[in-house]
């Protein structure tokens, strides 16, 4: 057993796991944040990507115990309050998901890809947005209108930067 | 997962100390194998050793003539980092290409190499490069750092602290990936240092990555993708699975060689 503590959306959180406790573990069983989905679990289908340190990643290829002190955000912590996320209402608007189970993930894999290539300084093409999905699997296949959300979302998102400086 | 004892490494002096007091321990990096491979159990260390965040494992820099990646530095980093895109962009291009972008984020350079899996993508690079693996007590020459399948020249309680890219006069890499895993099918990484040619073919040999002779010696006579056809690719020491034969296997390689030869320029 380690205590873990990590600041999530916002809050301290501590606990104390056994070592061998995963990332996505952690947050639904311990922190009851279910909205961080376990789709296929061998690190192929992206349904549990969270930000941890500014980066997404697997949370079920992440041991909890080797991020003692970072900054993690999950779904439940991109929304303003009742003011959805840039994202989420381009997913909502775009009818960009069936099932919804794989929804989190790429929710979460959208916002990285708009902030990263933002950062860049590189145009988000479709192609791009297309290559940077390699690792979120919808099985309902409904990519068309995903990809379409996080390009609209790209641009609302590129605006509130600009509007931010 | 089974049980076990984490332990986060201060130095990789350190690191090497708790490994060498535990009774079956394992340094982590990434994860992003050693993870997935403990969730299936096939890998149950007593221990792990975590050395993703040492900071004397980390960055990218030019030393002399040759780049010198960090062990702990992420693909995603490698990919964007100036340096690399300047000197060797073939390798920034290869590590853009591992896995997808949430693996990119946490895997790192030196635990692909430890880890020396047969299809990965790094060991190519650091085979065809002529690169040096630098670890916690010596050098060792990439020719003699694979020892086959999952297999290197370190010793148990060895930790690769860097890797050093002699800086080629041409190179590309070439994959043809798996279109479900992304891992190489066959990938082919051409480099020309110092007038020599070197091919290192992964994803496709029984016992790992390797050099081809065959095309090194074509392509140092004529370094033209028209060069290829001549060169005979056995299919013997393929590898076969149900992803293809090795006869498949065989083909693919001319054809990655060709590509790297047409992208080296």
């Amino acid at each position: 057993m380690s205590r873990v503590k990590l600041t999530v959306n916002g809050q301290t959180v501590s606990r104390e796991v056994p070592d061998n406790t995963l990332l996505s573990q952690f947050l639904r069983e311990d922190l009851r944040l279910t909205g961080t989905h376990v789709g296929c679990d061998t690190s192929q289908c992206g349904a549990c990507l969270v930000h941890v340190d500014g980066r997404a990643i697997k949370a079920c290829t992440t041991l909890a115990v080797s991020l003692d002190g970072a900054d993690v955000t999950t779904i439940e912590g991109v929304a303003n309050g009742d003011d959805l996320h840039p994202m989420q209402t381009a997913f909502n608007t775009h009818h960009g998901l069936q099932c919804g189970f794989c929804t989190p993930g790429m929710v979460m894999a959208g916002i990285d890809i708009v902030t990263r290539y933002q950062a860049m300084g590189q145009p988000l093409t479709e192609a791009a947005i297309r290559e940077e999905l390699e690792g979120n699997l919808c099985r309902c296949t409904g990519y068309h209108n995903i990809v379409k959300a996080i390009a609209d979302a790209a641009q609302t998102m590129s605006g509130a930067a600009k509007a931010a400086q | 997962m089974y049980e076990l004892k984490y332990h986060k490494a201060t130095s990789v002096a350190d690191a090497v100390a708790i490994l060498g007091d535990a009774e079956d321990g394992k340094v982590i990096a990434g994860g992003q194998t050693l993870v997935p491979t403990m969730k299936q159990h096939l890998a149950a260390p007593s221990d792990l050793i975590d050395i993703r965040a040492l900071a004397e494992l980390q960055g990218v820099c030019i030393k002399g003539d040759a780049l010198v990646v960090g062990a702990a530095t992420r693909h995603a980093d490698v990919a964007l980092h100036t340096d690399v895109r300047t000197h060797i962009p073939a390798l920034a291009r290869l590590a853009a290409g591992i896995g997808d972008p949430a693996v990119r984020a946490m895997g790192t350079i030196g635990g692909s190499l430890a880890n020396n899996d047969p299809s990965a993508c790094y060991p190519a690079a650091a085979l065809a490069l002529n690169a040096t693996i630098i670890t916690d007590r010596r050098e060792v020459d990439a020719d003699a750092f694979f020892a086959g399948m999952f297999a290197t020249d370190l010793d148990e309680d060895e930790i690769i602290t860097s890797v050093r890219f002699p800086i080629p006069e041409k190179a590309a890499y070439a994959k043809f990936p798996n279109p479900a895993s992304r891992y190489a099918m066959v990938g082919v990484f051409v480099a020309v240092l110092d007038g020599d040619v070197r091919v290192a073919v992964t994803g496709a040999g029984e016992d790992g990555v390797f050099c081809h002779k065959g095309l090194e010696a074509a392509l140092a006579a004529r370094f033209t993708s028209a060069a290829v056809d001549g060169v005979d690719v056995s299919e013997e020491e393929l590898m076969s699975d149900l992803h293809g034969s090795a006869a498949y296997r065989a083909q693919l390689i001319k054809v990655m060689a060709k590509r790297a030869v047409i992208a080296a320029g």
